[in-house]
């Protein structure tokens, strides 16, 4: 298999280092102090679990953005919709023991141990944009490995045309379950092409470590040319089935969200322009950057969607 | 026993500053690197917020003197609303300056496709005319104009509140706040005009 590395990405685009990194120095010398470790100039963590994970096939050589930013801002409605409360609240959740259903339209049904899946589908970094709905975007070093090789052992029948991911469902911990927010459990789905594609992860760890609670733990997607609400967090079932799945926020705004969620700024949101995203982590006069289309892996999976009208279908 | 001269200017005086304290917290948030993740979402939201709540602040004045009888909550009336149009106008500047880094090409771009930048724009416009004539010499000169005119508050309070909902993902609760508070400032009000019109009547 060619193994590719993302480069189609301007230098111009990119963060000035020296900028990028200042605003986090007194943080990150504060962390050093205080935890007594070195960071490397990308700011992961060598002492974690994953700190020795391969690099995997297309991961960016981007700047990362500082753990702190990813770790206190979070979309997480199971717990708040508000970013830095779930952060806090997600603490709560226990992620161990963990186990997944797996249902549908399969040979291979049941309940399998988080443990035994990781087991069998070994881990690689992968350093990814993540370009939010919310037009905000950061670059994160995720751990996990392809969707589609854990799929293929579950042996999917050929009725079986897409996936569909359930998060868990505890509005005894997951406080934000017991308001009408959204219509819970969290349910997200992927066409079948989409699930076995390269670049399509399940995710374990970032950093070079563990996942945080409020980051999904212990187990969630990351689609990288789909916007974030794609990437559901806490997955506790996969079902494969023959019709399109409705998904949690399609089902709260049909006209906002759609099924594809592809990051186009061409399509704009009902609300607010898609052509620009806030870099988190930059300095309060960099400009945005402008949205690339499928946040920039066109060439990787424009395909895909080659006989369909984006606008429509959005 | 109310304060005397005196007291009121030092009660201003103490008020105002309060008033700007948010403002302080902000700056020193910014200088600090002390707002997260998305500074400037943290200071763009922080502004608004603030601007809606000395509106709110600013409407429930005359409601309170209406129910305690008492004239004091008039003395702050111009204050608040200035301060409800400074923090407004920090709120719109934020937006300019940093969210669109004053490119002509982003705003042009981003502000027609959001109907709730729009309502925020229209909101600032409707404040421009208050706080330009908020000053003693305005109110002599348009006379009984200048209470219609600020009147206008009532749309800017309304617009704000559309703003807010029209932004908002899918978690009302905040706006909801500030819409029961300021449509039971706005109800008093049209209560207080209706008994009026009955007692005219009746007479």
């Amino acid at each position: 298999m060619l193994i590719k590395t993302k480069s189609n990405i301007l230098s111009s685009e990119i963060t000035d280092r020296a900028v990028f990194e200042s605003r986090r120095e007194f943080i990150k010398a504060a962390t050093i102090f205080s935890a007594g470790i070195m960071l490397p100039s990308s700011g992961h963590a060598e002492t974690g679990k994953y700190a020795d994970v391969p690099i995997g096939p297309y991961s960016a050589k981007l700047p990362v953005t500082g753990r702190e930013d990813v770790t206190s801002y979070t979309n997480y409605y199971e717990f708040s919709s508000n970013k830095k409360d779930s952060t806090v609240l997600a603490r709560a959740l226990k992620t161990t023991p963990w186990s997944v259903e797996v249902a549908g339209e399969v040979e291979k049904p049941g309940v399998y141990n988080l443990e035994d899946i990781l087991k069998d589908n070994p881990v690689q970094e992968r350093t990814y944009r993540f370009r939010c709905v919310e037009a905000w975007s950061m670059v994160v070093p995720w751990i996990g490995f392809p969707l589609g090789e854990m799929l293929k052992r579950f042996k999917p029948t050929s009725k079986a045309k897409f996936v569909e991911f359930t998060t868990l469902n505890n509005p005894e911990i997951m406080v934000g379950q017991r308001s009408g927010v959204l219509d819970w459990p969290y349910v997200e789905g992927l066409r079948m092409d989409e699930a076995m594609h390269p670049l399509t992860m399940m995710v374990t760890g970032m950093y070079g470590d563990e996942l945080p609670n409020q980051n999904g733990a212990p187990l969630r997607l990351i689609v990288p040319w789909k916007y974030g609400f794609k990437s559901i967090k806490a997955i506790v079932k996969i079902r494969f089935i023959e019709n399109m799945p409705e998904t949690a926020w399609h089902k709260s705004a049909p006209g906002e969200y759609g099924f594809y969620a592809n990051v186009n700024p061409e399509v704009s949101h009902p609300r607010w322009s898609q052509s620009r995203e806030r870099v988190l982590g930059s300095s309060i006069f960099t400009p945005k950057r402008d949205t690339e289309k499928f946040n920039g892996y066109g060439a990787e999976v424009a395909a895909l969607y080659s006989d369909m009208d984006l606008k429509k279908y959005f | 026993m109310l304060p005397g001269k005196k007291g009121w200017a030092t009660i201003k005086i103490t008020v105002f500053f309060l008033s700007l304290m948010p403002f302080g917290l902000l700056v020193k948030g910014v200088i600090n690197d002390e707002l997260g993740a998305n500074p400037i979402e943290t200071l763009h939201f922080g502004f608004g917020d603030w601007a809606l709540r000395f509106l709110c602040i600013g409407l429930a004045l005359t409601p309170i003197k209406t129910i305690t009888g008492q004239s004091w909550p008039i003395r702050f009336r111009r204050m608040m609303g200035l301060f409800a149009f400074f923090y407004a106008s920090l709120h719109l500047l934020v937006f300019i300056v940093l969210d669109l880094s004053l490119s002509w090409e982003a705003f042009k771009d981003e502000v027609p496709k959001s109907p709730y930048i729009l309502m925020g724009l229209l909101t600032f416009l409707l404040l421009v005319p208050l706080a330009a004539t908020s000053t003693k010499k305005m109110q002599k000169r348009l006379g009984r104009n200048w209470l219609k005119l600020q009147r206008l508050v009532y749309v800017a309070g309304l617009t704000a509140l559309v703003h807010f909902f029209w932004l908002v993902k899918s978690d009302y609760t905040e706006p909801l706040i500030y819409a029961t508070v300021i449509s039971i400032l706005l109800g008093i009000r049209i209560a207080v005009y209706c008994r009026r019109t009955a007692k005219l009547f009746s007479l």
